[in-house]
This record gives structure tokens, sequence and C-alpha cells, in this order.
């Protein structure tokens, strides 16, 4: 694991919404990994690599807020879609005072994390050029610069991230829960896996924060799908 | 038309006078309010909708320019332009692979639609064809000071139901913000408007519209709403040449007064100014008071 990389995501909301109550929104406690990895493919990512998650270290307290919205219930018909591209003609749009809900969001309040991640090599779709340290050096470089390939979010597009790279002389404030031992989170998404063809198969792990430390790869290994 | 190949981050300030910028369902319709702090919110979605309906109302007909998400009635009558597809699909007659064909409906509803080249939209039914991330992503607009959300008690001197007749009136409740001053932040990520095809006119119809969209907006609910400034920060290059947030902490909105002995109850109450020194190298900013509509 030479090229691991520290980062720190913070943002004032986010909502890491668990898959069990995703109708009216309700966030986990803290971030899941397939959020933080996506917050580093929003900053960078090539087919050639993989980012994993190592470690999740909560620096603030977990404070919850809420707010209701109203949503539309539909998507965008690819039916319809498709039929109006054959045909030339059709009505396409969605209305949203008939199609209205009002869904309640909790989220989660001035979030501050520290994560390690590296990345793994996908020999399959990399190229002759696609070396780990060119890779790594792209990576820090765009966090240094603060460069992203979108703007990273915690959870939902509405809530931005602050990415910054943490170099070893960074001083960093103590958890929140430094002088907790153990804080267990119970069962979180831990991933999505795409191995098993189009639909993905969300995976989860058990998490335990100690001292605010979850170690991610540690837990890794009794991964459930 | 070109996507553009430049990421944009932007702040934009709009106020209210004795109105209900965004009503919280969730609290009898009052002004969405920050619990923690007493700071005003405005949700993403609920700008999101101003932009889509100044662009329906100014665009409507125009080809290209059509909104997904519709308020009120679809008319069906509308579709009497061409849609975009029919000549792209005669060159490529012998690409009917179904992958292609979903890209082909994807960037087909990216073409038609403004709202989906913007904003993104989920396109999935039965067959996974995925969904468009928007370029263009927003987030809550915060209040700078703390806001007083006022209720208002009123009188209709007309009842609804004839069992009421003798009552001879009905009593209704308004609620309103006497002042607030609201900053928003948003960005523009090129990658994404590289894969949804938003181009230079349709940044430019953005800033258009975050600039009037309040102009077209009038009601007995929202008072007093005004967009009063918009600042821009372009980066040299499509990935950004600094943070968003660093250039966010440039731009401050104070009391125009050091030590101000009354609440805010205007704009001119308020001072809004943009740190230039500090921009990092590779970062422009432009700042709009105003941005006339285009016809």
């Amino acid at each position: 694991m030479g090229y691991g990389i520290r980062v720190r995501i913070k943002g004032p909301r986010a909502c890491f919404t668990r898959p069990e109550m995703h109708v009216e929104r309700t966030s986990y406690d803290v971030i899941t990994p397939s959020a933080a990895r996506g917050i580093l493919e929003a900053v960078y990512w090539k087919p050639a690599i993989r980012w994993v998650i190592d470690r999740i270290e909560v620096l603030n307290p977990i404070t919850f807020d809420t707010i209701r919205r109203n949503e539309v219930a539909s998507k965008v018909s690819y039916r319809a879609a498709k039929a109006a591209y054959a045909s030339g003609t059709g009505a396409l749009g969605v209305n949203v005072v008939e199609d209205r809900q009002q869904r309640n969001t909790l989220y989660l309040r001035n979030v501050d994390y520290v994560v390690d991640a590296h990345f793994e090599m996908v020999p399959e779709r990399a190229g002759e050029a696609d070396t780990a340290s060119k890779h790594y050096n792209i990576a820090l470089r765009r966090l240094r610069l603060g460069q992203c390939f979108n703007q990273p979010y915690l959870g939902c597009r509405e809530f931005p991230a602050e990415v910054e790279a943490v170099g070893e002389e960074d001083e960093l404030p103590p958890s929140y829960y430094e002088g907790e031992a153990s804080h267990d989170l119970g069962y979180m998404l831990y991933d999505l896996s795409y191995k098993t063809g189009q639909d993905p198969m969300p995976q989860f792990y058990r998490a335990v924060m100690h001292r605010g430390v979850i170690d991610v790869a540690a837990a890794r290994t009794a991964v459930v799908a | 038309m070109e996507e553009i190949k430049n990421r944009y981050d932007f702040v934009f300030y709009f106020d209210v006078e004795n109105g209900n910028p965004n009503g919280d369902p969730d609290a009898g319709n009052m002004p969405r309010i920050d619990a923690e702090t007493g700071i005003g919110i405005v949700s993403d979605v609920c700008l999101k909708r101003k932009v889509r309906n100044y662009v329906d109302l100014t665009r409507e007909g125009t080809a290209g320019y059509r909104i997904y998400v519709q308020n009120g009635a679809v008319l069906n009558d509308r579709n009497k332009e061409a849609y975009i597809n029919n000549d792209i699909k005669q060159e490529s007659k012998k690409l009917p692979k179904n992958l292609e064909d979903q890209v082909k409906v994807t960037k087909f509803m990216c073409d038609n639609f403004y709202d989906i080249r913007t904003f993104g939209a989920v396109m999935t039914t039965e067959v996974n064809c995925g969904q468009v991330r928007g370029p263009v992503q927003l987030c809550f607009s915060r209040s700078v000071e703390p806001i007083m959300p006022a209720e208002m008690s009123i009188t209709r001197m007309a009842v609804t139901n004839s069992k009421d007749a003798d009552k001879g009136k009905t009593m209704g409740r308004k609620e309103y913000v006497p002042y607030g001053l609201y900053r928003l932040e948003g960005f523009v990520s090129a990658p994404l408007a590289e894969k949804s095809g938003f181009s230079d006119d349709d940044l430019n119809l953005l800033w258009e519209a975050l600039m009037n969209m309040f102009e077209n907006d009038r009601s007995a609910s929202r008072g007093l709403m005004t967009s009063r400034r918009l600042i821009v920060f372009r980066h040299e290059s499509r990935l950004g040449n600094a943070p968003a947030h660093r250039l966010f902490d440039l731009v401050k909105a104070e009391r125009a007064d050091a030590n101000p002995s009354r609440p805010g109850r205007h704009f001119s109450d308020y001072m809004i100014s943009v740190d230039e020194d500090n921009l990092p190298t590779g970062v422009t900013v432009k700042s709009f008071d105003y941005i006339p509509p285009q016809e």
C-alpha cells in the first residue's frame, strides 16, 4: 500500500442516506466508505485505478438536522424519450404540481473527517503508461491545487465537500470521540459491488469507532453482501 | 454549440423584503431557518425551480430550450418544433446496438432540454440507461445575518363554505421575513458539461436567469425579492485552479455601518466586497449587478 493518501473532508451539511430509509432520507451517523470513494473519484479517477478507503476518522460530534422539500415522484421515462426520438414528436415533461411529494431529509451538521485511502491498479484496464506513481502524483497535485472533475459532495450534490490533502506535518484537531474507546455504529453500507454485471450488489460492514477512528481496512475482511 | 472549457464557481446574492423566500412545509410554511443559528435558508431546489421557470418563460418554443420538470400544466401542443434527432437518425442508421441506442436517447434528452443539460436528470426505467449528472450544482442559500421571521394575521371578507356564512369573514396567516440578504454558492464543472453538452450560451443563460428570475416570479407570498449581485470565478483550466472554498472566502457581505444599532432592513445596509488582491493565479473574477434579459 505504498501510495496511500490522507485527505480532510468537511462541510456544513451531509447526507449519507441509509438504504433502508431512502424515501424520507435518513443519513448514517458517519460517512460511508462508498461516499468517501465517490469524493476521491470526483477529484481524480481513471479506469486504470480503483480507490480503496482504509481509515475514517470522525473529528466533529455527530449532530443531525432536518429539512423537508417538495420533490417529484417520477424519473425521466426512457421509453417515452425513445418513442419521441423515433417519431419526432411527443410530450416528455413532468408536471411538478401533480407529481409532487414532500420528503424529509435527516442530514448531518458540520462534518469533518480525515480519510486515509489508497488506490489499486486495475490490470485489465491499465495501459503501458499507467504507472502507480503517475496516478498518485496527478491525484496529489489536484488535491493540492483544489482541482476536481466535478465539485465533490457529501452524499448529495447540494451538500458540497471541502477536500484537501493532509501532509505529515499538518496538525489535526483531536477527534471529539477521542475519549470513547468503542462506539458501535452498527452495520453500514461498505460499497456497491459491480462485479456481478449490471446490477450493483450492496455490501455491508460493521462500523465500530475506536477513539473516533473507524479502521475500514480491518473491517473490510468481514464485509457481508 | 461547443461545451464550456473552463470550470466556474460562483457566489450569488439576493434579498427579500417583507416576503417569504422559501417556506418550510415542516413548519407550517414559515421561512426556512437554521434552528442552531437563526440563519435563514433557501433550498437548492427552490432556486433551480426559478431558473427553470425563467428559461421556460423566455425561451418557450425555442428548439433545445425546453424544460423537462415543468410547473403546472404540461402542454402537448408545444412539441411543434422539430425534434433535433431527426437528421441525426438518418446518418447513423446502422448502429442499432442497445448501448448506443441508450446513448442516443440520453443525448437527445440533453439536446432538447435545458434543465437536463444544466442540472442533470435520472433517466432510468426498465433499461438501465443511467443518468445525466448536470454540470451545475447549487448549495443551500444562507442569509448573511440571522433572520427574524414574523407572522401576520389577515382577514378575508368572505367564507368558503355556506355553513360558515354567518361568520362573515375568515382569518388567515402570512409568514414573512422583514428583510434578509441571502447568499448562494454554486459550481459549474467543465468535464460534466462536456458530457451533457452544456455550452457557453447555456452558461450565459444561467447567469441571465439568476439575475432575472425574481423579476418574473412575483406573488403574494414572496414580497419584494431581488437579485443583487453575481460574482463569477472563472478558472483558466477545465479542472480548476483553486479550491472553491478558498474563492468563496474572498467574498464577504458586511454591514455598511460597522456598529449597526438596528437590524438590516435594506440592501444599502450591507456592503459586498470581493478581495481581488488575493485571487489565486489562474482565476479571474467578474461581478454583475445586472444582466439585461435577452429576448
